[in-house]
């Protein structure tokens, strides 16, 4: 019964805890018991509250109880990437700079879970402060992928996707800078969505680049990716760039999984040459399909995508070397005094913190921004870039205006083996090549499992894209797509990933 | 223009990063190859386009001076590497002289 419920869609568990014929302790316990048999293998969390978990299960099976009006995922569990700020619970960033530090007040996304009366399992890996392709960059140990342990789960949200996948949790939120929510999912068979920018509140959400950042839901279905969005979007007076309009009816989108009519957009950037040929391959299928389904496909020219990477690779490390100024040993998170000085300064302090603090992969964005937002250099780097971002802005709404949504491979590989690019810095960044146009223009975009790779049998996604603030059309679209893919399968994808013995791999 | 070491221990000075030498050594390396990389955006046609700091056009959100709920004073502290008498208590900010 226990493996049973949670290999459960999080929309048929909402649907046992509203007949009564499952209770929410029932349903959290079965997920913690999972968790404790098989995360030794996989890692996805940094921090489980067995306690915490249990006892917002047993508040919401008490509501129920007495006949409250509840929300329609009241009492299904979720898991939390761990950069986002839980009152009583760590919240690290993935980082040992704010190890053991523990939140005065919630993320407005976390808000919004407990008023939906929805568990929080735990805390979800990540690579420290969302800067990752892999989840290697955590500070703790990297995530694995349940469907080959030596391989990564992708990145950042590495915690989320394979928590997601390994079934010790049935959703989970992520948070998508360059891809770190669509890039995972197509990597474990997954499904993610990064909602458009401003859609979901940033309010406590550890910022890494604030013009990019995004939260979003994660799932193994396009519906309960949904139900998930619907919880936790809408305008947030805590978060000033929150979108203050009605949120889009996604869930609606999701059950009507209707493409009849709709003409999407092939980006002529984003396919081909640079493609593994097993992505390549289910992508083309995919397309195929939606056409079968009634949709009509263009192919979209966006030649500035090209430069797409390196605009990313420039905004991203100088937003991110302002954000993290923050961590300066002064209010919260490590303090280390230099060695052999006596009677330190405050600045020699800050400095001999953040060497201790952060890894290598934080230090080299930090470095590189500070680089590029330098005098002589800020024009060349840091203004060209933002110039280069209107361009993409621009080819995304040209391409908007002949196709309803977009459509390219999620990740150009299938996943990688821990430590095959650990090196290569330019190499890991090459992952995010097709996820990252959307973070710079702020349009949303989806992840949906295409199937296996026939070179290496392993999961591998395809992206949706659609213009700003029209997310419902994700959802038309990827659910459309997923009960075509699902009919062909005969079953969802995750069914065919290996079974997990328990054990421990360090 | 290629970066050298003496740029690298500037920058990390700038950013208040202690690096080691071995780490500036590696960083060195990286830096050079993902410099290589974006200089790319060098070459996009962008005469006479708008830079686009943010993908929404911002405006100042204010709201009604009125006091609301906040952290107590135990709260905001309660990460504190270091406190004192209801204060974080910091290291030395100002120089002898």
């Amino acid at each position: 019964m226990t493996t049973d419920l949670t290999r459960r869609s999080a929309a048929e568990m909402a649907s046992l805890l509203s007949t009564k014929e499952v209770s929410s302790v029932e349903l959290t316990q079965a997920h913690l018991d999972r968790t404790d048999a098989v995360d030794g293998l996989v890692h996805s969390y940094l921090h489980v509250d067995h306690e915490g978990a249990l006892a917002q299960a047993r508040a919401v099976d008490e509501r129920r109880a007495a006949g409250d009006d509840l929300h329609v995922l009241a009492g299904v569990p979720i898991a939390v990437k761990d950069i986002l700020t839980t009152i009583g619970l760590p919240t690290t960033a993935g980082s040992r700079i704010l190890e053991g530090w523990i939140p005065p007040y919630d993320a407005t996304v976390v808000t919004r879970l407990r008023e939906a009366g929805m568990p929080i399992l735990g805390k979800t890996n990540l690579d420290e402060f969302a800067m990752g392709s892999s989840t290697e960059h955590s500070a703790y140990g990297p995530s694995r992928n349940p469907w080959d342990l030596e391989r990564i789960p992708g990145g950042s949200g590495g915690g989320s996707s394979s928590v997601v996948a390994s079934f010790q949790a049935p959703l989970a939120i992520g948070t998508d800078t360059g891809g770190s929510i669509r890039q995972p999912a197509a990597l474990t068979g997954t499904v993610g969505t990064k909602p458009t920018y401003g859609g979901v509140s940033r309010y406590g959400l550890v910022a890494l680049a604030s013009s990019l950042d995004q939260a979003g839901p994660c799932a193994r279905s396009v519906l309960d990716t949904a139900l998930l969005h619907a919880v936790i979007a809408g305008h947030d007076p805590l978060d000033s760039t929150s979108i203050d309009a009605p949120v889009p009816a996604v869930v609606e989108a999701a059950r009507r999984a209707d493409v009849s009519g709709m003409i999407v957009g092939v980006i002529k950037q984003l396919t081909g040459e640079g493609y593994q040929a097993g992505v390549q391959t289910r992508f083309d299928e995919a397309v195929a399909l939606l056409v079968d389904r009634g949709a009509t496909v263009v192919e979209v020219d966006c030649p500035s995508f090209d430069y797409a990477l390196a605009t990313y690779y420039l905004i991203l490390p100088s937003e991110a070397s302002s954000n993290l100024a923050k961590f300066d040993a002064m209010r919260y998170g490590l303090r280390v005094p230099p060695a052999g000085v006596d009677a330190p300064s405050a600045e020699q302090v800050m400095a001999a913190s953040r060497d201790a603090g952060f890894g290598d992969e934080v230090k080299r964005r930090i470095i590189l921004g500070t680089y590029a937002l330098s005098s002589g250099y800020y024009a060349a780097y840091y203004g060209q870039a933002q110039k280069v971002r209107r361009l993409i802005a621009d080819d995304f709404a040209r391409a908007f205006a002949t196709a309803d949504v977009l459509l390219s491979p999620t990740a150009p590989t299938t996943a990688f083996k821990l430590g095959e690019k650990l090196d290569d810095p330019m190499a890991m960044y090459r992952g995010d090549v097709a996820t990252i146009p959307a973070n710079l223009a702020g349009v949303p975009g989806m992840s949906l499992p295409s199937g296996l790779a026939d070179e290496d049998g392993l999961p591998t996604g395809i992206q949706i894209l659609a213009p700003a603030t029209q997310d419902d059309r994700l959802y038309a679209v990827g659910a459309a797509l997923e009960a075509a893919l699902v009919a062909q399968w005969g079953a969802p994808l995750l069914t065919r990933a290996p079974e997990l013995t328990e054990g421990e791999l360090r | 223009m290629a970066l050298t070491r003496d740029d690298v221990a500037h920058l990390a000075s700038l950013a208040r990063i202690d690096l080691s030498d071995a780490e500036q050594d590696k960083m060195l390396g990286e830096l050079g190859v993902i410099l290589d990389s974006v200089a790319l955006v060098q070459q996009a046609p962008t005469q006479g386009v708008e830079p686009m700091s943010h993908p929404l056009p911002l405006t100042n959100v204010t709201r009604p001076d009125v006091r609301r709920p906040s952290l107590t004073s135990a709260q905001a502290l309660s990460g504190a590497p270091a406190q004192e008498q209801q204060r974080f208590s910091v290291p030395r900010i100002l120089d002898e002289d």
